[in-house]
């Protein structure tokens, strides 16, 4: 078998940065903008959900917002995206609607399930959003099938499958990797490094190295800065060259952290309150990418505020929109359980 | 406009709380994901965010204070521009309770325990036996396969050995020939892997046939099968169906021992949003595999392996299809029912040939559909006869004679002249040794002692 041609070898000891001119200062205020309504979106939902109108599990992607934000920048409507249970942050990132997501939270009819899937499950077949699953490491083998399918009829797109560190172990991530590189398979696997599966360390949960794992399969990674949209934007855009090129699959392991519990009822005994401060204070994306845009001299502080006001009215009509949704009508539960 | 901070619900579980301490005092300043208290809740210490930015106005409930309800305001929080003036008018307010959380909202009138029953539409069967060919059950299947190929270019089939090798069990034979590797597809022995990945090329609208080289191997992959196929549709409110077919061999075969010989009628029977069909005949194979390749749903098609090698009569007309969901009598009787699937229909219908010779006419139905159920037609049958035997080679334990006692217990128990009885497999792990293995499956002798003790002729 031919070895990989792309520098899966050096990727472990390189990490992508921000290629300088990786967006242009239109694209970087949107980006600020994206993550923002996914950071607002998910404080209000962490809200509501403390008002008692979201129940069950509710797992908050804040502090991961460059992740989606810079991944999705450079896809095109045609990809399909699959993800686990934290998955509001990527439909928002999908052009979902906040409303319909919120809603879905509070278990209304607006939500794009209808109120019968929760936070954990929604899809959109028009912005090709397939999950929203809740079985760890699913998504792999999902999203090769959306990928496979894209290959059988050759419409040119590509899949972007995410899952955590802790999915990472699982086996069905890697019976994947072996029919992705076999099939030459349109998809990228995003590893979304938060450094813990729930209450356990990287370093409790995993041998070796991620990015070394694939190339057992030839499959060849890159690292990059989860805190960094343009360095996520900058990566992907590699990645998706090769994928897309049909060179096969390949793994994005995005160096990424959560502020917030794993769910809302995580207490977070097992890391340090001073090491979650120094990730929100030195190393925020949104903050960030605002010093960029500051930096780069085109805006002033005062030309954030009408933006973050704007964002912030998205998110309350969201909010808004949820409780007033009316519940599932009775009959619904009989309903969609066969076509 | 002041906003007021409720004491929030930390876990699922939490109705109240103790305040122990506040990080911010009043007239601090705070932002947005600020930590500004700590809550004890039922389960642990936890830490309050601020969700708007302003400034603490005033603090309604002292650290300390223990049993604070949830939603209950905790302290006025100022937006830019208000005074302290504006919170003074704040006052403790008990909530009562939550908005809509899961226990407060009012209980809803008991719902049906099942889903109402689709009406199925039957076929004229007979008509297609006019024009037949007699072919095994292995080559039914095949064509059933190549035709529905033929007919739709999104149906592809994967497994293992099903290309080169011509399929473990050669039901696959000539398929790559006809269609290429890009619709027969070699799979690695990586069940999980490749029935995840059939559910997420069917869910982007593919047709995949997924084949496991037998049942007993879809174990490792029964959770794509469960929660990605069969739940999806529901979870999306609609949104997204799972076109799939899961096939194989099911049941025991031969002297293959434990791990290789088990019924998954009652498994995936169970299981909402899938349907779950057991062709015996060769003509149950290929009518009911083209309907399930057809269906939009997730279908598990359980196949036999001792069946494979067995001719029977099969209609020719391409659009012969059996409809899901619907039984078929095999042979008519009056004196006690009884239903079988799969092999065990051949076995039914040896023993009823028996229990004639003694004078006993049984009435003997062929599932055919395990999930949905046509409990219509074994009903009917049943208030004829008002006798049931079921007979399964699967364990009884929550079996399928447990589902069909039920089920005629509901449906017509007033016709029931003798308690439903079960003829099943011997509930222990199958045994290899000759002796044993016969001993451990039903046989014709068991169904007939089952009859007759129904029919009182013991
Ligand atoms: C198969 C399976 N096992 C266990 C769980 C429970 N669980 C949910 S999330 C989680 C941790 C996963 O961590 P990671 O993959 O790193 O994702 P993160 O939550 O950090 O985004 C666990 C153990 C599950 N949902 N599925
Ligand atoms: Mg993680």
């Amino acid at each position: 078998m031919a070895k990989p041609t792309s520098p899966a070898g050096k990727a472990k000891l390189q990490t992508v940065t921000a290629a300088s001119n990786v967006a242009t200062p239109e694209q970087m205020l949107q980006f600020y903008k994206d993550m923002l309504l996914i950071r607002r979106f998910e404080e209000k939902a962490g809200q509501l959900y403390g008002m008692g109108l979201i129940g069950g599990f509710c797992h908050l992607y804040i502090g991961q917002e460059a992740v989606v934000t810079g991944v999705q920048s450079v896809l095109q409507p045609k990809d399909s995206v699959i993800t686990a249970y934290r998955d509001h942050g990527h439909m928002l990132a999908c052009g979902m609607d906040p409303k319909g997501v919120m809603a879905e939270l509070t278990g209304r009819s607006g939500g794009y399930s209808k109120g019968k899937g929760g936070s954990m499950h929604m899809f959109s077949r028009e912005k090709n959003f397939y999950g929203g699953h809740g079985i760890v490491g699913a998504t792999a083998p999902l999203g090769i099938g959306l990928a496979f399918a894209h290959k059988y009829r050759g419409d040119g797109g590509i899949t972007t499958a995410y899952y955590g560190d802790g999915a990472a172990n699982q086996g069905q991530i890697y019976e994947s990797y072996n029919m992705a590189s076999l099939w030459k398979l349109p998809i990228i696997f995003i590893i979304e490094n938060n450094k813990y599966g729930m209450g356990t360390s990287q370093k409790r949960h995993a041998a070796g190295d991620f990015l070394k794992r694939a190339e057992g399969f030839d499959i060849p990674g890159e690292k990059t800065d989860g805190m960094d949209v343009l360095a996520v934007r900058s990566a992907a855009l590699k990645v998706v060259e090769h994928v897309r090129g049909g060179e096969g699959p390949m793994v994005l392991e995005v160096s990424t952290y959560r502020y917030r519990g794993h769910s809302m009822s995580d207490p977070g005994k097992y890391r340090s309150k001073e090491e979650v401060e120094d990730m929100r204070e030195h190393h925020d994306p949104i903050e960030h990418i605002r010093k960029t845009i500051l930096d780069g001299g085109k805006m002033t502080e005062d030309a954030f505020k009408p933006i973050d006001k704007e964002i912030k009215a998205i998110v309350n009509e969201a909010a808004e929109f949820a409780q007033t949704s009316p519940e599932p009508d009775p009959s619904e539960l009989w309903t969609d359980v066969l076509l | 406009m002041s906003i007021q901070i409720l004491m929030p619900a930390l876990s699922p579980t939490m109705t109240e709380g103790k305040l122990s301490k506040w990080v911010k005092k009043e007239g601090d300043a705070v932002k947005a994901g600020q930590v500004i208290a700590e809550i004890e809740t039922d389960k642990a210490t936890m830490e309050v965010e601020a969700v708007d930015e302003g400034v603490i106005g005033k603090i309604l409930v002292p650290e300390g204070t223990e049993g604070v309800a949830v939603n209950t305001p905790i302290a006025v929080l100022l937006e830019e521009g208000e005074d302290a003036a504006d919170a003074a008018s704040a006052e403790p307010v008990e909530v009562a309770s939550s908005p809509c959380s899961m226990p407060a909202c009012p209980p809803q009138a008991a719902a049906p325990s099942h889903a109402p029953v689709q009406t199925v539409v039957d076929i004229d069967e007979e008509k297609f036996f006019k024009n037949v060919q007699t072919m095994t059950v292995r080559e039914a299947l095949r064509d059933a396969m190549a035709e529905e190929m033929r007919r739709d270019g999104d149906v592809f089939v994967m497994g293992e050995e099903v290309a080169e090798y011509q399929g473990a069990y050669k039901v696959t034979q000539g398929l790559l020939q006809e269609f290429g590797d890009k619709r027969i597809i070699d799979t690695p022995i990586t069940e999980y892997g490749f029935a995840g990945l059939g559910v997420g090329a069917a869910f982007a609208g593919l047709k995949p046939i997924v084949e496991f080289m037998t049942f007993n191997f879809a174990m490792q992959a029964i959770d794509h099968i469960v929660n990605s196929a069969a739940k999806t549709l529901y979870m999306a409110g609609g949104q997204l169906g799972c076109p799939i077919v899961f096939r194989g061999p099911n049941g025991p075969a031969s002297r293959v021992g434990a791990q290789h010989s088990q019924c998954y009628a009652s498994w995936y029977g169970h299981v909402p949003g899938l349907k779950v069909i057991a062709p015996w005949s060769g003509a149950d194979a290929k009518g009911l595999l083209k309907s399930a390749i057809r269906d939009p749903n997730p279908v598990v098609c359980l196949e036999n392996e001792i069946m494979y090698g067995q001719s029977f009569e099969v209609p020719t007309d391409p659009e012969f299809v059996i409809p899901l969901g619907k039984a078929k009598i095999e042979r008519a009787g009056t004196d006690v029912t009884i239903t079988a699937f799969s092999r065990m229909v051949g076995v039914a219908l040896a023993a009823a040939e028996r229990l004639a010779e003694e004078g006993i006419s049984a009435e003997v139905i062929n599932l055919r559909t395990i999930r949905p159920l046509d409990v219509e037609t074994i009903a009917n049958s049943v208030r004829k006869t008002n006798r049931l035997v079921s007979v399964e080679e699967g364990w009884y334990f929550a079996g399928m004679g447990a589902e069909l006692a039920a089920q005629m217990m509901e449906v017509c128990f007033d016709d029931l002249d003798a308690p439903v009885t079960r003829v099943y497999g011997a509930d222990v792990p199958m045994p290899y040794a000759a002796n044993l293995e016969k001993l451990a499956l039903p046989q014709e002798e068991d169904i007939i002692t089952a009859a007759k003790k129904v029919a009182y002729a013991a």
